[in-house]
């Protein structure tokens, strides 16, 4: 069985996930179909630190997994964002870089 | 790239399984097919993804959606036993089995590391697996080929669909296994495909733009095709309905 730490814990993470999750602003992320899903599922299955029911480890395991996506997809949505989001400079910024000015040409480009 | 177009994300149950709703709009396959899943919780899934898009939609972060539209169109038309096939092909190039000789850290964190996984996948499928050092690879007896084919045909088209894509991200069909049967966690299971690459970040540094960005997204699209497998594999212990295929 894989090492998956306290259900506690991947709860919580997962409940946190869920909230940044929450696109739109306004709609508490309380009522969303996934966290409903997520906290009636821990609550029926009532997972605790017992390592003997394989229902609960499943539901754990597929919390766990769960959790990863949330927090890799958002994690690397921020990489994204940081490193490959701003897209292309416009000549003139390329120029003014290393100190050139593109020359003005009446009648635009040749 | 496109703008959100829709307010309300919501799901419903149809004739051919769970729907995801876009106001009042019903998805739709690239293809053109009505979106159906067969399990709730996958369907919750998927519109989660949808509705956690903000201004504009990003496609290539909706890996669950993705997975759902691949098992409903089939792009590549390929049957159950030709994805088993495929699946059972990246065994003879299997990233755990594929060793180095040098540098002599990086061969000692491989067996290390990896001769455990593949112990634990000899004994659970009663198969001889083992490792190599030689460019061509390890020799897979056919039996041991043929008993992963045996197993692979018990799961359903769908959710062949996630294992074959699970394999295809790790380069292992032996740590797909592990995954699967739940013997690893996706962390891990990550970490041990990129074992050489964590290696070589240990001795000389990580670049965040480029490791960590790599590293994100093989977690993010192994995460979603392990939980896509679980989803469409689940027994009757579900309260819903399964659409059999």
């Amino acid at each position: 069985m894989a090492a998956l730490g306290s259900p506690l814990r991947t709860l919580r993470g997962l409940l946190r996930e869920l909230r940044h999750a929450g696109g739109r602003a306004g709609r508490p992320y309380r009522n969303s179909p996934a966290y409903q899903h997520v906290v009636a599922a821990f609550r029926a299955h009532r997972v605790t630190s017992e390592k003997l029911c394989r229902a609960q480890q499943e539901l754990h395991f597929q919390a766990a997994t769960y959790l990863c996506l949330l927090r890799s997809v958002r994690e690397h949505g921020a990489l994204h964002q940081e490193y490959h989001g701003k897209g292309e400079r416009a000549p003139e910024e390329v120029a003014g870089l290393v100190g050139f000015r593109l020359p003005q040409q009446p009648g635009g480009k040749g | 790239e496109r703008k959100r177009f829709y307010q309300n994300v919501s799901i419903s149950q149809g004739e051919g399984g769970f729907e995801i709703n876009l106001d009042h709009r019903k998805l739709k396959t690239p293809q053109g097919k009505l979106f159906t899943v067969p399990s709730e919780a996958l369907a919750i899934a998927v519109a989660t993804e949808w509705d956690s898009q903000k201004d504009t939609i990003k496609f290539y972060t909706m890996h669950l959606t993705t997975l759902c539209n691949t098992a409903l169109d089939n792009p590549t038309q390929r049957n159950k036993m030709q994805l088993i096939r495929a699946a059972v092909k990246f065994l003879e190039t299997d990233t755990v089995c594929y060793r180095v000789e040098e540098p002599a850290a990086l061969a000692e964190l491989q067996r290390n590391e990896w001769d455990p996984v593949i112990a634990w996948a000899e004994k659970r499928y009663d198969v001889a697996i083992g490792s190599s050092t030689s460019i061509l690879g390890p020799n897979i007896p056919a039996s041991t080929k043929e008993t992963f084919v045996s197993h692979l045909a018990s799961y359903n088209m769908w959710a062949l669909q996630g294992i074959e894509y699970v394999i295809t991200q790790l380069k292992s069909l032996i740590l797909s296994m592990g995954l699967i049967d739940r013997h690893i966690t996706v962390e891990k299971a990550v970490l041990l495909s990129r074992l050489e690459e964590e290696y070589q970040i240990q001795r000389w540094g990580s670049v965040e733009w480029a490791h960590d960005y790599d590293l994100c997204e093989l977690r993010a699209r192994t995460a979603a095709g392990t939980l896509f497998v679980h989803l469409c594999s689940e027994s009757s212990t579900v309260k819903h309905k399964l659409l059999q295929d």
